[in-house]
């Protein structure tokens, strides 16, 4: 047998497996009303249609499986994709589910290799840090960005952000845990989304349009006596954001 | 292989036109063979400011449509012989464009030229989004003011994650700053962004700042690129801008107010 070697290396590279990470958004869902469901979703999708529009999403069915809350998941796949929103993961599903999820081409995750972070319900929960010194940093991986965040661009992280580049105006970064920009901050920056509220923003210079720490947040024209120019990391104390020099 | 130049800017009306013009007839001057296409489907006017737009047979879109070989389309410029326009059509609607035959007419325009420049039309949609995909290098086109300055920016963020080397994992688009319709005048009485506030801003590689000039509209209506006015202050803006693109280095011009008779008496150094 012969093969013509200029063939061959061609076709050996064709493709090239490369890992890279990503980072998705995780819906935990703790009811199995399919209709609750939707409504909650629709809310959640009206605050921030761009966002979640064709935003891929793990599904984490850990709670309603520990409640032994049966579902359909294929009804509840339908909800979803129908609501724009694009199902790439199950995580914590039982033997069904998992099948059912694999037969819609939806691939199992893991539960461990990332701790789900409680969902707080914003408005009714205490506060259950008193102290403001908690540093609770979530230990899921940080996620880092090297270039620019630009205007009209998202980036959500589940764990930390850290952001080399500069935020521009009009761009909105999101993370469950702290956020971090080695440079000027001048768009959206909202840490702590799932409701940590021990989340601190660190920035090295902060022109933000808002800052928000777990769901309370400042404007811009609420920020106008900070300086310029000098590192300040942002937390919550008592439900208020605090703005303090890190020098 | 040719380099696939986008001229792009988000906001309208900023100068991407006479830009487009400008430097493709600055590279097929330096004797690199050159093609332009004009990617506003619908408004066509590439053409005009080019001066050849009665000589207008096919256009990209029957190109695009299999109606018209490249050559039959292409029209060499009058000026310059390696210079070509693919001119827009006026009567087809936006949809006429795809991305795949956008693809074949780049790949075609690639085997036989160096550079490729496509002014793209305005907005971040459809148009915009075709005319920046297969790009090597964008030249952003931004005027010293604040959304100009913001839509730049959302292109840029477009550039880096829409593209087909963003796709496909390439080496991004090289992205460079062209500050356009500058007056220093403007800027010293805080009508106009200055030079440093769009470049902090932006954080970007500036390539040039062509001022704000009468010599653009003159040349406009006589359809002769500007840059072929080798004494207007636009002209050589835009030379210095493809001899900086093409590698060599010259100093900024054109961001500093001109001194006139009573300043150049009294407050030069
Ligand atoms: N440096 C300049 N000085 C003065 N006028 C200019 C300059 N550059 C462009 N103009 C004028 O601004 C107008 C818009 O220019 P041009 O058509 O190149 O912009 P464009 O970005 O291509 O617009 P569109 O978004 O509609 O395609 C024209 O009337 C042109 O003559
Ligand atoms: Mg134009």
């Amino acid at each position: 047998m012969t093969t013509d070697p200029q063939n061959t290396l061609t076709k050996a590279t064709a493709i090239e497996f490369k890992s890279n990470t990503f980072t998705v958004p995780v819906l935990v869902i703790s009811s199995n009303d399919l209709d609750v469901i939707n409504d909650q979703i629709q809310k959640k999708i009206q605050i921030a249609p761009d966002f979640f529009k064709n935003s891929p999403i793990v599904l984490d069915v850990q709670s309603i499986n520990k409640n032994n809350l049966p579902i359909d998941f294929t009804k509840l796949t339908n909800v979803l994709r129908e609501a724009g929103l694009l199902p790439i993961g199950i995580r914590g599903g039982n033997g069904l589910q998992n099948k059912i999820a694999i037969d819609l081409g939806i691939p199992i995750h893991s539960v461990h290799n990332s701790p789900v972070i409680e969902k707080k319900n914003l408005e009714d929960s205490p506060p259950k840090i008193k102290s403001s010194h908690s540093e609770t940093a979530l230990n899921t991986q940080a996620t880092l960005i090297s270039q620019p965040v630009r205007s009209g661009q998202r980036i959500y992280a589940t764990g930390d952000l850290i952001i080399l580049a500069q935020v521009s105006a009009g761009a909105e970064i999101m993370a469950e845990g702290n956020i971090h920009v080695y440079n000027t901050l001048r768009g959206r920056a909202l840490a702590g989304v799932q409701g940590n509220l021990g989340a601190r923003i660190f920035c090295s210079d902060l022109q933000a349009e808002l800052i928000s720490i777990a769901g309370t947040y400042q404007i811009s024209e609420d920020m106008r006596g900070i300086v310029r120019n000098k590192p300040v990391q942002i937390y919550l104390q008592e439900h208020t954001l605090i703005i303090k020099d890190t020098a | 292989m040719a380099r696939i130049i986008v001229v792009t800017s988000g906001k309208g009306g900023v100068g991407k036109t006479t830009t487009s013009a400008a430097i493709a007839m600055g590279l097929a001057k330096r004797g690199h063979k050159t093609a332009v296409i004009d990617f506003d489907v619908g408004l066509r006017n590439l053409d005009l400011i080019m001066g050849c737009e009665r000589r207008v047979v096919y256009d990209f879109i029957n190109v695009i449509n299999g109606e018209a070989s490249l050559n039959q389309a292409l029209i060499r410029d009058k000026h310059c012989d390696q210079l070509y326009i693919l001119p827009a059509s006026q009567t087809r609607d936006k949809d006429a464009l795809s991305q795949e035959g956008v693809g074949k007419v780049l790949e075609e325009l690639s085997k036989d030229f160096q550079y490729v420049v496509c002014d793209s039309p305005a907005g971040i949609e459809r148009g915009a989004h075709l005319a920046m995909y297969y790009a090597d290098d964008a030249f952003v086109v931004t005027n010293p003011e604040v959304s100009s300055v913001r839509d730049s920016d959302r292109m840029l963020g477009l550039l880096a994650s829409k593209s087909r080397r963003a796709e496909r994992n390439e080496e991004p688009i090289k992205e460079y700053l062209l500050l356009s319709r500058y007056s220093p005048e403007r800027v010293k009485i805080g009508d106009m962004l200055s030079v440093n506030d769009v470049q902090d801003i932006l954080s970007l590689h500036l390539l040039g700042v062509i001022p704000e000039s009468k010599s653009v509209l003159t040349a406009s209506n006589s359809g002769v690129p500007v840059i072929l006015d080798e004494k207007s202050d636009a002209g050589q803006a835009y030379a210095d801008i493809v001899a900086r693109y093409l590698g060599e280095e010259r100093p900024h011009r054109f961001i500093d107010e001109k001194k006139g008779l009573f300043g150049k008496l009294f407050g030069g150094k």
